[in-house]
């Protein structure tokens, strides 16, 4: 869905749910999501439905993503880092006993 | 006061066109300024990343952008202090700054604070407008300079003002191609908006407004007086269903929706402050109340640049040297200040267009106020019908509403469906904005963890306030 126009930046890893993922130094969490084909970045926790990146600076907060176990954190706003650790978030919030 | 406060004379909130020319007016005169910012690296949106941008063809983004770099070059050799990556959560009366940092909470504490929050993309509420791959058209552009990253496949912009045209020649020149502009300028708006022709015609706004519009006009299918906009979808966008006068619907295949309905002020720090703000009917939002030089209602707090009512960026700059102007004044008794006079006949200018542009590019009615099966609270998932609901048993404001149905009750506090939902209750109630009221900003501005609080170091009026 986002295609990146030079290729020669410098490589950087991280792992989204497990899987690596190249990303490029500079990149937002978010951006290294989008290039790398990762549309939804949550579910709702109401009506679980899937939602990604809408505003990309900060303001919405519907790309919140858990980074290296703390979550709710906007991947629009944190730079990726070597090794770094990307979960996407949520599932519809039930009520159980 | 904290035990480890950083004093400053002067705290800058942005680094933004306006947070780096007023830091730089106030270190330049000899002030302690410190410039507070979220971004990465210096510059806001509209200079989002100009100085260590991934972009190898620099043409792809206008000249005016580049410039900002400029600005950036001034405001390092002033000798303001500058802290990236630090988001501001909370000012007290006596003008305490608490803002996080890389997982801490530091306090600043000034004598006087502009704050030059800049500006966020004016909510877009259509049915579908939550699904992925339907983003605000600044979020593909702030991809595009930080990132170097372009949407591929089919892409349809929908909305009105100049973005929607600087994006889209962005766009093109970064190769790639655009299925469609859905115009939603209302006809009605060109003849609102001719009697301020003049002004735009000697205003600095017209050469770029022709560029953009020779750049992009030919290049892409542009269908005018879009209504009835409509996002579909499962798992992601896959069409936009649309109307134009007197025609049947039509439905486009799209892989990335991009909406944009101008910007408007970042209020949520400033109002969280106390500031006082009013209903701006031209702009159609919230603006802070201000005297000639950025002052607000609350003594020793300035508002600068967009976030005092949108103008753009060199306007923005303007308006940051005009408040340090004011702030320096006050500061330094006697100051010789050779830009006090630049700066207001620069404004004046910039005014001159705007008349003509914000009528122009007036988003329509249902736009902002929209069908009830529209998610109105993109965070908590409520529905136009729901608030319209909660407005007929009875709620008279936001925050009345918000209680009863939790919209602005989400992570965004209220961002996102703030002017939605002041827009629905006024129109419901059939009351003005201004009556219906804005919902209450409060701090933390931005979510802290509960660990960040709990390591701030406690004065001993902080102490005692707890202790019995």
């Amino acid at each position: 869905m986002f295609r990146r126009l030079r290729d020669d930046g410098e490589i950087v890893t991280i792992r989204v749910d497990g899987r690596p993922v190249d990303a490029v130094a500079g990149d937002s969490v978010a951006a290294a999501l989008l290039a790398a084909g990762v549309a939804r970045t949550r579910v709702t926790d109401g009506r679980g439905e899937p939602r990604g990146p809408y505003c990309a600076i900060g303001a919405c907060f519907d790309c919140l993503v858990t980074i290296d176990g703390i979550g709710n954190r906007r991947a629009c706003t944190v730079e990726v880092a070597p090794g770094m650790s990307i979960e996407t978030q949520g599932a519809k919030r039930e009520i159980t006993r | 006061m904290s035990a480890a406060a950083i004093e400053c004379d002067v705290a800058v909130v942005g680094a933004g066109p306006a947070g780096l020319a007023a830091a730089s007016a106030c270190a330049r005169s000899g002030l302690a300024t410190l410039l507070l910012d979220e971004g990465a690296a210096p510059g806001g949106q509209v200079y989002r990343a100009v100085t260590r941008s991934p972009l190898r063809d620099r043409t792809i983004l206008e000249a005016d952008y580049w410039q900002g770099g400029r600005l950036i070059d001034e405001f390092k050799a002033s000798g303001a202090s500058y802290e990236a990556r630090a988001t501001v959560w909370s000012i007290t009366p006596d003008l305490e700054i608490a803002y996080s940092k890389d997982g801490r909470t530091s306090i600043a504490s000034a004598r006087s604070v502009i704050l030059a929050t800049g500006a966020i993309e004016r909510p877009f509420p259509i049915p579908g407008w939550t699904l992925p791959g339907v983003m605000a058209l600044g979020a593909a552009q702030s991809l595009l300079k930080s990132s170097g990253l372009v949407p591929s496949g089919r892409i349809v912009i929908a909305g009105t003002g100049p973005l929607v045209w600087l994006a889209a020649s962005q766009m093109l020149a970064a190769g790639a191609s655009i299925a469609a502009i859905l115009d939603t300028t209302p006809h009605e708006n060109r003849s609102r908006a001719l009697p301020h022709l003049p002004g735009f015609l000697f205003s600095p706004y017209l050469r770029r407004a022709m560029k953009l519009l020779l750049a992009v006009r030919g290049r892409v299918q542009i269908v005018p007086y879009v209504t009835d906009l409509r996002a579909g979808g499962q798992v992601k966008v896959e069409s936009v269903s649309y109307r134009t006068a007197g025609e049947a619907g039509r439905t486009l295949g799209v892989d990335t929706l991009l909406l944009h309905q101008g910007v408007v002020p970042e209020t949520h720090l400033a109002m969280a402050a106390g500031v006082a703000h009013r209903w701006d009917p031209l702009q159609l939002c919230w603006t802070p109340v201000l005297d000639r030089n950025g002052g607000t209602s609350v003594p020793g707090i300035l508002v600068a640049g967009d976030a005092a009512g949108i103008g753009g960026a060199q306007a923005a700059a303007w308006r940051g040297v005009n408040a340090a102007i004011a702030i320096i004044e006050s500061m330094r008794p006697g100051k010789k200040l050779p830009h006090g006079r630049l700066a207001r006949t620069a404004l004046a200018q910039f005014a001159r267009g705007r008349r003509f542009l914000d009528t122009l590019c007036q988003p329509p009615l249902q736009f902002r106020v929209p069908s009830d099966d529209t998610i109105a609270c993109r965070c908590e998932e409520v529905t136009a019908g729901e608030i319209r609901a909660a407005v007929d048993e009875g709620c008279t404001g936001p925050n009345q509403v918000k209680a009863f149905v939790r919209c602005g009750m989400g992570p965004c506090q209220g961002r996102m469906c703030g002017l939605t939902v002041t827009e629905i209750v006024a129109h419901r109630r059939n009351v003005s904005a201004e009556q219906a009221g804005h919902f209450t900003a409060r701090f933390p501005a931005k979510p802290v963890t509960l660990a960040e609080i709990a390591s701030l170091p406690h004065g001993h009026s902080a102490i005692d306030a707890v202790v019995r």
